[in-house]
């Protein structure tokens, strides 16, 4: 696991469902194949609405340097964060995107455990609603080992919650790897 | 033994554990792994990366793979995909595979597993959709998951699961003419907000749910995803196993398991039916609750009956019995969720006339079976939202874009209303106009 993440924020609302994270259209591409996993970065977040999309202004574009990789790598939300669908093609969007980890007051479960289990992103979880206080485009770090996040930008900082049992699966790099570890998957 | 719900219960068998608590982290056996065309060739990458190109599935009895997302579109990377999954059963063997373009063919994967006889009472189903709740009306834990997980079951017939704890919602009374289940399931949406039931189980309990049919069942189990449930679950009785042992055709063995006396609940909330209103969820989310007579008379463009949600035959009869001898002011799109629904539209008649006829002539256009513009998918699909227009629909979401168009707005209600509001072509109570 990485010690420490760096990035600059990129700050959303409440109930971001996988829908506005990577619109059905373009699941027609296969994760699996590393050049079409490419185009999941390029289409991530594109169906926020444009007064939601980089809090609290709004109306601020994921991308405009490059047309897969974001200029954030840290997304800060509300409650609720990946609320919708099964598709894992959302934490595969944000990771394709160059998104580290997201922090939020709490995750719909499946968005969690794929993110979790695939080892795409790292789920934060925070007791402070964040996003009414961190402002897209803040310089932030997270130490992962003590969950203490800091606003580089305004020099306040906060303690995340703990990973809690999650942590092995992170700390391994997903579920696979976390199988094998513990000895239940053999090959 | 402690008193346990019937979702621990399931769960508890299936970890080898006389028993489980809330919280408790697990090894769960599943009875079947189903996914479709837009999980499956990520789900199928994620097999062959870690078990290797060579490797077989777990039990080839176990998977089920139904193509019917991306089914009726001219997309090539859509129509690759079904063949991603057309040579994967190919290599493997797998017996259940429900082909495009067969007579094998279903539609909505939710609907094809119990009528073609995957879904049974006390069994754990896994699915790479997050709809896979729905099954919970056979009395199964059926929860939805991603590639991932859905590669590390293929290859080993287990997944890590937690243990969830367990709200209760109990209806009582006998439905009136004008309510469906999706107004029962609106209803508690709207008051538990589409996040009160994260990570939580549902049991749907009361004479009020036991005097529903098998599919109306289906409907509240479908949408406990949009309070963000984990699975949603009812007690077998009668009309459940007369159902199940109909469609059972492989006479798998099972096991009926109910929650005990005394099983702990997290939540209870209790619901008189006969007091509710038709429920209506404006835009842009599931719990964006309103009864039907608050927003009566709010402008429409579009009217759409379909989906694992509202797309069944119980849905269609419904709106049939709104739209027989009418006229439909607005474009309507009538899509069955399975083939088997397509062919009961062509045979089923109310006096004399088919519902298909009855859709036809009230101006309403029917497509294949499908999942198609439930989700929006590739912009040439039945009854896709490609333009910033409102929609009432008998599916499940709303969230910005669901439908197609990240302006468009969606409209969630029953059928009745969905059919009310198609002849006015604005939001309209089923009550004034039920024959």
């Amino acid at each position: 696991m990485q010690t420490t993440i760096t990035g600059r924020a990129y700050v959303l609302g409440d109930n971001v469902d996988t829908d506005q994270i990577i619109p059905a259209q373009y699941l027609t591409y296969n994760p699996a194949i590393p050049a079409e996993y490419k185009m999941f970065g390029k289409y991530a977040l594109s169906s926020v609405p444009p007064a939601q999309a980089g809090l609290p202004k709004g109306h601020v574009l994921f991308h405009t340097k490059d047309e897969f990789v974001s200029d954030y790598q840290i997304i800060v939300a509300g409650k609720n964060f990946g609320c919708g669908s099964s598709r894992e093609h959302a934490p595969i969007a944000l990771d394709a995107a160059g998104i580290k980890c997201v922090i939020a007051e709490f995750y719909a479960r499946i968005f969690f455990r794929n993110s979790v289990n695939g080892g795409y992103i790292i789920p934060f979880e925070t007791a402070d609603r964040l996003c009414e206080q961190i402002c897209t485009g803040d310089e932030l770090t997270v130490d992962v080992e003590s969950g203490t996040l800091t606003n580089v930008t305004t020099k306040e900082s906060w303690k995340l919650k703990p990973l809690g049992e999650v942590a092995p699966i992170i700390d391994a790099g997903g579920i696979f790897a976390y199988a094998k570890k513990v000895g239940m998957l053999k090959v | 033994m402690p008193a346990m719900t019937m979702t621990e219960k399931i769960l508890a068998k299936h970890a080898d554990k006389a028993s489980v608590t809330p919280g408790d982290n697990i090894w769960v056996d599943a009875d079947i792994l189903m996914t479709h065309d837009v999980c499956g060739p990520g789900t199928i990458g994620v097999f062959k990366q870690h078990f290797g190109n060579d490797a077989k599935v777990w039990d080839r009895e176990k998977v089920v793979i139904v193509p019917d997302h991306y089914i009726f579109t001219q997309d090539k990377m859509a129509n690759r995909n079904v063949d991603v999954l057309r040579q994967f059963v190919a290599e493997q063997k797998l017996p259940y595979y429900y082909d495009v373009g067969t007579d094998k063919y279903k539609g909505v994967c939710h609907i094809a597993l119990p009528e073609e006889g995957h879904t049974r009472p006390g069994e754990v189903l896994f699915g790479t959709d997050s709809h896979t709740c729905t099954a919970g009306a056979f009395g199964e834990f059926a929860t939805g998951i991603g590639n991932t997980d859905a590669g590390f079951v293929m290859g080993t017939g287990k997944l890590w699961v937690k243990v969830p704890p367990t709200m209760r919602f109990v209806f009582h009374g006998e439905l009136p003419s004008y309510l469906m289940a999706k107004d029962l399931i609106l209803a508690v949406i709207g008051d538990i907000g589409c996040d009160g039931a994260t990570y939580k189980a549902m049991e749907f309990d009361g004479d009020g749910v036991f005097a529903l049919n098998i599919e109306e069942r289906m409907t509240l189990c479908n949408m406990v995803i949009e309070a963000g449930g984990k699975n949603g679950v009812i007690a077998p009785d009668k009309l459940t196993l007369d159902y199940v042992n109909a469609r059972n055709k492989s006479k798998k063995p099972y096991q009926v398991v109910t929650t005990d006396a005394g099983a702990k609940f997290c939540f209870e909330k209790v619901y008189d039916v006969r007091k509710l209103e038709p429920i209506i969820a404006k835009p842009h989310s599931p719990d964006n609750k309103a009864t039907v007579s608050e927003v009566k008379g709010t402008k429409l463009d579009r009217a759409y009956i379909g989906s694992c949600t509202g797309g069944k035959m119980t849905d269609f009869r419904a709106a049939a019995r709104i739209l027989k001898g009418r006229s439909v002011k607005i474009d309507t799109f009538v899509v069955p969720a399975t083939s088997e629904i397509a062919a009961g539209l062509k045979c089923e008649s109310i006096n004399g006339q088919t519902l298909e006829q009855i859709f036809l002539s009230a101006g309403a256009k029917i497509g294949e079976p499908s999942c198609a513009a439930c989700l929006g998918g590739p912009s040439d699909t039945f009854g896709r939202l490609n333009a910033p227009i409102s929609c009432i629909s008998t599916t499940n979401r709303n969230f910005p874009g669901r439908m197609g168009h990240k302006e468009a707005k969606v409209f969630l209600a029953s059928p009745l209303t969905v059919a009310a509001s198609a002849l006015t072509g604005a939001i309209s109570d089923p009550r004034d106009c039920l024959q």
